[in-house]
């Protein structure tokens, strides 16, 4: 793949752990790649399977989920379904012939800021090895005339 | 309600392959109740055909909609406007769904994308057990509410037989032997003698044997 390639990823982040670790990684000046495309979500137990391959769908290169430490959901089990979903949307892509670690489930809570910007760097540098998605990768048909 | 499970991937997409428009058809009845079918496993669906075309290169265009119930001809209509915009339909419903369709669309293909595989209920979440074989005769009030017809792997009727073992089936140690069950529950009510009496031969002329079946309730048809 080219070294140009910059690599779209959607992070679903849950709001109580996440998304407030994303907040202090900005605090304290933490710089991770602009690749990173957050979502917002109440918990990731709210993320779907339809959402995750909706996001490869319209041509993200990697999906990822960021929930809270398990057992410390703020929903008791939310990140646990996510982690069930994540994993039958890996099997997905397997059978559409995909890299099943494009898309990836992650665990932190609120204080870990530095470990928001790694798990971003992490996820970016593996996206990036991975190559564009083939979603993108081929030229896309037009659409269907009516 | 009725259980089915998706078919694969493949086989779907070797059903679709010449199409270039087709339409998802989900039912809100039973394949919602076991997700497999509704709203969601629809959209699910549909997102998958679409990346695994997108990845070929190939243009398909994926329409969704979901009908109250697929085995009701009254629901079945309300495709009458948008039935014939497709190359394929393919139905999510279990096999009664795509038989209406195909009924009252003859012009259509129809593919079937789930295995309806039986009637049961949900014993876990994610977890559905076989409970009704639709044998036509019910003889539970036999056996305590629990029917060997369905759940015991050979349906005898004066069980259990040599391959219960610590209550469970000799073919899987998933499945409880119903024999195993029954006797238990008998010995518990302390009505065990009841199973001294032996059941005849069941009549299977009212189960699938008898052929293609019926159910006329001659108060209900509107007649013209």
């Amino acid at each position: 793949m080219s070294d140009a390639f910059e690599p779209t990823i959607i992070a679903f982040c849950c709001k109580y752990c996440a998304y407030a670790a994303a907040d202090l990684a900005g605090s304290m000046r933490l710089s991770y790649p602009a690749n990173i495309k957050i979502s917002q979500v109440p918990c990731t137990g709210r993320v779907d399977i339809v959402h995750l391959l909706k996001a490869i769908e319209d041509g993200a290169d990697g999906v990822y989920v960021a929930g809270c430490m398990e057992g410390d959901c703020h929903f008791v089990s939310g990140n646990l379904k996510a982690l069930k979903r994540v994993t039958c949307v890996k099997k997905t892509l397997a059978e559409l012939g995909m890299e099943p670690e494009r898309v990836e489930m992650f665990n932190l809570s609120s204080a870990m800021g530095p470990r928001f910007a790694e798990i971003a760097i992490e996820m970016t540098d593996r996206i990036r090895k991975l190559g564009p998605s083939p979603v993108r990768r081929q030229p896309q048909p037009e659409a269907a005339a009516e | 309600m009725i259980v089915a499970d998706r078919k694969s991937l493949s086989e779907i997409q070797d059903m679709v392959r010449d199409c270039r428009k087709i339409l998802l058809v989900g039912c809100k009845g039973c394949v919602t109740v076991c997700n497999v079918g509704g709203l969601k496993e629809v959209q699910v669906l549909a997102a998958t055909l679409r990346i695994a075309a997108k990845i070929e290169g190939r243009p398909l265009i994926v329409e969704e909609t979901v009908l109250e119930r697929q085995c009701d001809p009254e629901y079945v209509e309300m495709l009458k406007p948008v039935v014939d915009n497709f190359d394929a339909v393919v139905s999510m419903a279990c096999g009664v769904g795509p038989q209406f369709l195909s009924e009252a669309y003859p012009q259509q293909r129809f593919f079937p994308a789930v295995n309806t595989t039986f009637f049961g209920g949900a014993v876990a979440h994610g977890i559905w057990e076989e409970r009704c074989a639709g044998c036509g005769t019910c003889i539970i009030h036999y056996f305590d509410g629990m029917c060997p017809v369905a759940r015991c792997s050979k349906s005898l009727m004066n069980g259990p037989c040599g391959g219960s073992d610590h209550g469970k089936c000799e073919i899987s140690r998933n499945i409880n032997c119903i024999w195993d069950m029954i006797v238990r529950k008998k010995t518990e009510q302390g009505r065990l003698n009841d199973l001294l009496d032996i059941v005849p031969a069941k009549n299977w002329q009212t189960a699938r044997d008898g052929g293609p079946r019926q159910s006329r309730r001659e108060e209900l048809i509107q007649n013209g």
